[in-house]
């Protein structure tokens, strides 16, 4: 909302020298937060001039320019203004392009010295053969319209000033506005009223409601006639609960806004459009009750407030046709719909120039039938921002009243008295409040007679009841229905610096709980082991959903998919982290780095069968627990995963030693240091999966189960995606290792005996892998087995065809003895057997 | 330069043997590394030096004779011994000295061979922030960031047609009536705090949240909150402002200040805005607009099913990212969604 100082001043001692900071300053202590400040963008001396004479003078480039004498000073007065190309006689000598003024016109003349919008400075300068000491201005030139048609005729506002008037006063210029922020539980806030009162509950000021100012007279008779048939009101609420229609005949809609309505309206944010237009909008702005207007000769019949019928039709103000909702409140006449209630009017009752008999109507609309309309119909509009957040019940009449004054003063009209009043308007519910309530919720001791008061203030009926008090909220203020809202109005008033500062005792915590702990220590090892955290969008492509987040094509992959994305490319959201963690790869890449090792861990997600839930429940009460597990059991699956990405070396290049490129097992390192940090054990067996290089991809698993996978990006994918060579990855559900790890670790004692060592070295086929044997001879060695490690793979001249030779070292302790040379040998023949049973390993001759 | 030996002298020449020594000791001083004292030890104590050879010839004296030489040769090989130990300990710690001295390097020019990640600063300010709050006794709450309207909304009291519900500017899931949405903020874990926890509660609620915005310098998409919220009896509105005192301290230092103003949050009554006063603010001290906060509006404590009017709450929230902005003077939102290792990396560990 944008406040024209002038226009609050009206109704506030708000001091004539306050600016338009001063104003925010003050609102912002009640709630209404500022935004910022709107003023012209140009400066004097401006004034108005009279057309002495006007010389047309054709040029050689086709063009006619007249050569003007303007006064800019009353007859038979000197120029009090001195300056450069200012005359002191007070004539100026002016070229102008334009042509449609007259001798005797009177026009506004920036004189040399002023500063236009667009930072236009205007000086005496030598043109078309003359000195053209200053301009003759349209509208565009001050700013204040986009007429293109030429100068600005003071008398098509109906103005007749003095020569050397200020025009900027003259026009409002010198306004400024302050623009607030105003909270949606708020819409009275958005009006001069509204604000007015505000800043004398802000500063403790005098307030005049404006309101206030406006004489209802006697109804004499009958205005328009108005029903009101609701047959489908929502929540039992009918869609309008009062409209005043008055008729104002003998309307002159072609006369001129006045200069400072139309400053008012600009300042406020509204285009000036017509003099009935902006009645209208200068009667919402400043009473909050928006207002629609009917030319009375183009309604047909009474006027008839109802709901939409299915395939209803109407073209609205826009000139857009719109397809009507059951839901929809319209006004109708005979000819059919000619408006949607509080949210626009139709094109065929338009007001024109050529209107002379106005119907004015001032409803009251059902805030939740507006804010559907206006949804529905995408069709957010000054009007329907504060019907939606509830108008004030009582106000009808004088907002009608004022629009009728106004049309009367203005454009001539008649006031025949004539008003229709249809409805009861509903009065706000008393609200019982316990004076102790507003210490209990705020710290502070208000005493009773200051509750009193404010809520006096505030324009609430206050009635002390058996030691509690009755407090009828104002009409204006539907928002306020418990007594908590009371609360915050004393508070806010009271100020909440009164608020005194406590710090309250928690009760003993437990602390992080043993899996966020784990996130942190996973976190912090992955970066001590060299990797950089990263945080990306959970926004994918279906794509990169089905390329990295299933291991092959046939697997389904349901997925989240956005009503409303940020972007078209990336509707679904995040299966997997991997498209992110490229992303991010490459993005430093570009940047100039190669060697990076990334991070992420976050949250993937995985729906299942259902999806939601079709029924909510509703407000302010507990649904029951079978509700709320059935609304929780239709939320997707989320759990945290963990990725990687690599790329270049590591170390890197140094000075005379070449780097050690990172690759496949780099990526599966990163998922053992996680699963090493979590002290957890992870199985590892050769992998598939369709954005994996086919020969270097490891599957990891979790007491048998797959819980990730690591190795080299298929090189299909890497072209594709273009990231570097080789670029490695490793990504795992992060979610079972964290529930994996045991609570506590019980610790084994460290044995002081003596190391044993006993190689072996083994031929199988091919297609056994290093880990499987390990994994034999590990258990076929027996509990004196410390550890065994892989130190030779070959394959080759003396071990046959298809065959491949592995070389293990095996480390034998006991707990309790030095070993003896024959039972670390008697563990290592058994080991060898059963790798001879299991895989038909033999012994290398 | 090996010196030459002299003839053999007799074991009973004395003046011959004094001489050999003297040659032996003085090629000893004359050796200048443990190279040259190596010959200078095979030459005058080696096989064929000649105290070695007139020692070799007492055998062949008499036998009254033979004491007389022994105790004469005895002692010049003795002297000779000692000469060559002191000689060598004193090359050999010349030797150290210079292989240390021919070992330095130019430490500059050390190359960095593990070079240590870094967390991201947005994930360490909400650690942070969560020892601050563990450490008062609270404890840390999470929800899913895919989350059903009811809790995102209306458990909050956000009623379907009111336009706070509109301003939230929310990513809703396909089917629209599967009632889903991205939370929009961490509040949706205050209700699963109170409908899960034994009361009294006191959660601080981090995490990420999702709104409609393009990403610019000031805006993303995809943001995190730190939520707090407190439900115990008697709470009031002093127990939120010292609280967030407390934390503005923690984090900004012993100078840091709350300031109130009031604001609207369907989700609570009365509603505030916070400013808090950043001494350390770039371009001076200052008040930052810091978050919202309130007393937890009875129709949020009614959808938890807590109905004993003793019980009062305040619940605040506050964004990670802006926190970091003007914490710690990042100038745009961008730096910290793109993944320059450089943004992460200037903080190290710790934020």
């Amino acid at each position: 909302m944008r406040i024209p100082l002038s226009w609050i001043r009206e109704y506030t001692q708000f001091p004539a020298t306050g600016t338009a900071e001063d104003l925010m300053a003050d609102l912002v202590k009640v709630g209404l937060e500022e935004e910022g400040v709107h003023a012209a963008e140009l400066s004097g001396p401006i004034v108005v001039g009279e057309v002495l004479e006007k010389t047309p003078e054709p040029q050689s480039n086709g063009k006619t320019i007249n050569w003007c004498q303007v006064r800019v000073v009353p007859q038979g007065q000197q120029q009090s203004l001195t300056g450069d190309g200012i005359d002191p006689e007070g004539v100026q000598g002016i070229v102008c392009g334009a042509h449609n003024f007259e001798v005797g016109d009177k026009v506004v003349v920036t004189l040399p010295g002023a500063v236009l919008p667009g930072d236009f400075r205007i000086s005496a300068r030598k043109t078309y053969g003359h000195l053209s000491a200053g301009m003759i201005a349209s509208v565009k030139e001050l700013g204040i319209g986009e007429d293109h048609d030429g100068i600005l005729v003071l008398s098509t506002l109906g103005l007749d000033p003095e020569p050397g008037t200020d025009a900027m006063e003259l026009l409002g210029l010198y306004d400024t506005a302050a623009e607030i922020n105003v909270t949606p539980d708020r819409g009275y806030a958005f009006s001069i009223r509204g604000v007015a009162r505000e800043y004398s509950h802000a500063t403790g000021t005098e307030f005049t409601d404006p309101a206030s100012l406006v004489t209802l007279p006697e109804s004499t008779e009958p205005g328009y006639p108005v029903e009101i048939d609701d047959a489908a009101p929502i929540y039992s609420v009918p869609g309008c609960s009062s409209f005043v229609a008055r008729t104002v005949t003998g309307v002159n809609a072609a006369a001129p806004t006045p200069a400072w309505m139309a400053s008012r309206l600009r300042l406020a944010g509204m285009r000036p459009i017509s003099l009935a237009v902006d009645i209208s909008n200068y009667v919402m702005l400043e009473l909050g009750q928006p207002l629609h207007f009917y030319d009375a000769d183009k309604l047909t019949g009474p006027i008839r407030v109802r709901r939409a019928a299915a395939g209803e039709k109407l073209t609205t103000l826009d000139d857009k046709e719109r397809q009507l909702h059951p839901e929809d409140l319209l006004i109708t006449d005979d000819s059919g719909p000619i408006g949607i209630a509080g949210v626009m009017g139709g094109a065929s009752t338009e007001v024109s120039d050529s209107t002379t008999s106005i119907v004015i109507e001032a409803a009251h609309f059902d805030p939740i039938t507006v804010a559907r309309s206006k949804r529905r119909h995408k069709l957010p509009s000054e009007a329907s921002k504060r019907f939606e957040r509830g108008v004030d019940t009582q106000l009808q009449a004088v907002a009608a009243q004022r629009a009728a004054d106004l049309l009367v003063e203005l454009a001539g009209g008649t006031d025949t008295g004539a008003a229709t009043q249809v409805g009861e308007p509903a009065l706000p519910e008393p609200i019982v409040l316990d004076p102790q309530l507003p210490e209990r919720i705020t710290g502070v001791p208000y005493g009773l007679q200051q509750i009193t008061q404010t809520l006096t203030d505030i324009g609430a009926e206050v009635r002390e009841q058996d030691g509690a008090l009755l407090v009828t909220p104002p009409s204006w203020r539907p928002d306020i229905t418990i007594p908590e809202a009371l609360v915050e109005e004393i508070a806010r008033l009271v100020g909440y610096d009164q608020i005194p500062s406590r710090l309250p005792v928690a009760p003993a915590g437990r602390g992080l709980t043993a899996q966020q702990r784990r996130r942190r220590t996973v976190s912090a090892g992955l970066a001590g082991a060299g990797f950089t955290e990263v945080l990306n969008y959970p926004f994918y492509s279906v794509e990169a959903n089905e390329l990295f987040g299933r291991a092959d094509v046939e697997q389904p992959l349901p997925l989240v998919t956005l009503a409303n994305p940020i972007a078209a490319q990336y509707p679904t959201l995040r299966t997997t982290l991997l498209p992110g963690l490229l992303d991010a790869l490459r993005r430093n890449t570009s940047r100039g780095f190669k060697d990076l090792a990334l991070f992420e861990t976050g949250a993937v997600f995985l729906p299942g069968d259902r999806q939601g839930s079709a029924e909510l429940p509703g407000l302010g009460a507990h649904p029951g627990e079978a509700v709320i597990q059935s609304l929780k059991s239709g939320i997707p699956e989320q759990p945290l995963h963990i990725a990687v990405a690599l790329t270049g070396s590591e170390p890197a290049a140094e000075l005379g030693a070449a780097g050690r490129p990172r690759d496949w097992a780099d990526a599966l390192e990163a998922a053992h240091q996680v699963a090493q940090v979590l002290n957890v054990e992870l199985e590892v067996a050769q992998g598939a999966h369709q954005a994996f290089h086919p020969g270097r991809t490891a599957e990891l698993k979790l007491n048998g189960s797959s819980v990730g996978y690591a190795g080299e990006l298929h090189p299909k994918v890497i072209e594709a995606e273009d990231l570097p060579e080789r670029t490695s990855v490793m990504e795992l559900n992060l979610q079972e290792l964290l529930s994996a790890a045991a609570d506590q670790v019980t610790a084994e004692p460290i044995s002081t005996f003596p190391l044993t060592t006993q190689d072996v070295a083994l031929v199988v086929d091919q297609r056994v892998t290093a880990g499987e044997l390990e994994v034999t001879l590990a258990e076929g060695a027996g509990e004196l087995l410390e550890g065994i490690e892989l130190f030779d793979v070959y394959a080759g001249e003396g071990i046959g065809e298809g065959k491949k030779s592995l070389a293990f070292a095996l480390r034998f302790r006991a707990a309790d003895r030095t070993l003896t040379a024959e039972e670390a040998s008697e563990a290592r023949a058994a080991a060898v057997a059963l790798a001879a049973e299991r895989h038909g390993a033999v012994q290398r001759g | 330069m090996a010196p030459t030996p002299a003839e053999t002298p007799h074991p009973l020449d004395e003046a011959a043997i004094e001489q050999a020594v003297a040659a032996a000791l003085s090629a000893f001083d004359a050796a200048a590394d443990l190279e040259q004292l190596k010959e200078a030890r095979l030459a005058h104590t080696g096989d064929k030096a000649p105290i070695v050879l007139a020692n070799r010839q007492i055998k062949d004296l008499e036998k009254d004779q033979k004491k007389q030489a022994g105790s004469l040769l005895g002692a010049a090989r003795g002297r000779v011994q000692k000469a060559l130990a002191a000689r060598t300990e004193v090359l050999e710690a010349e030797h150290a000295a210079r292989v240390l001295v021919e070992e330095a390097v130019d430490v500059t020019a050390a190359p960095r061979r593990r070079t240590l990640g870094a967390r991201h600063p947005l994930n360490l300010l909400q650690e942070r922030v969560a020892d601050v709050f563990t450490a008062m006794g609270w404890e840390i709450a999470e929800g899913p960031e895919l989350e059903s309207e009811w809790f995102n909304f209306d458990a909050l009291n956000f009623d379907p047609d009111h336009p706070a519900r509109e301003m939230q500017d929310t990513f809703y899931v396909e089917p629209r009536d599967s009632h889903l949405v991205l939370r929009t903020h961490t509040s949706p874990v205050q209700v699963r705090s109170l409908l899960e926890r034994e009361l009294p509660v006191y959660v601080l609620c981090p995490g990420k949240t999702f709104r409609t915005d393009e990403l610019d310098a000031t805006h993303t998409p995809v943001f995190h909150q730190f939520e707090g919220l407190a439900v115990d009896k008697g709470l009031t509105m002093a127990d939120l402002k010292g609280t967030l005192e407390h934390f503005a301290r923690a984090m900004f230092g012993p100078e840091a200040a709350i300031r109130l103003r009031p604001s609207y949050f369907p989700f609570t009554e009365p509603s505030a805005e916070m400013d808090v006063w950043d001494p350390q603010a770039k371009g001076g001290a200052r008040w930052v607009e810091w978050g919202g906060c309130g007393m937890v509006h009875p129709n949020v404590l009614a959808a938890a099913g807590i109905e004993d009017p003793e019980y009062t709450g305040f619940a605040f929230g506050m964004g990670v990212e802006r926190t970091l902005m003007f914490r710690n003077g990042v100038p745009d939102m961008r730096d910290m969604i793109e993944g320059d290792i450089r943004f992460s990396h200037r903080f190290g560990q710790e934020v």
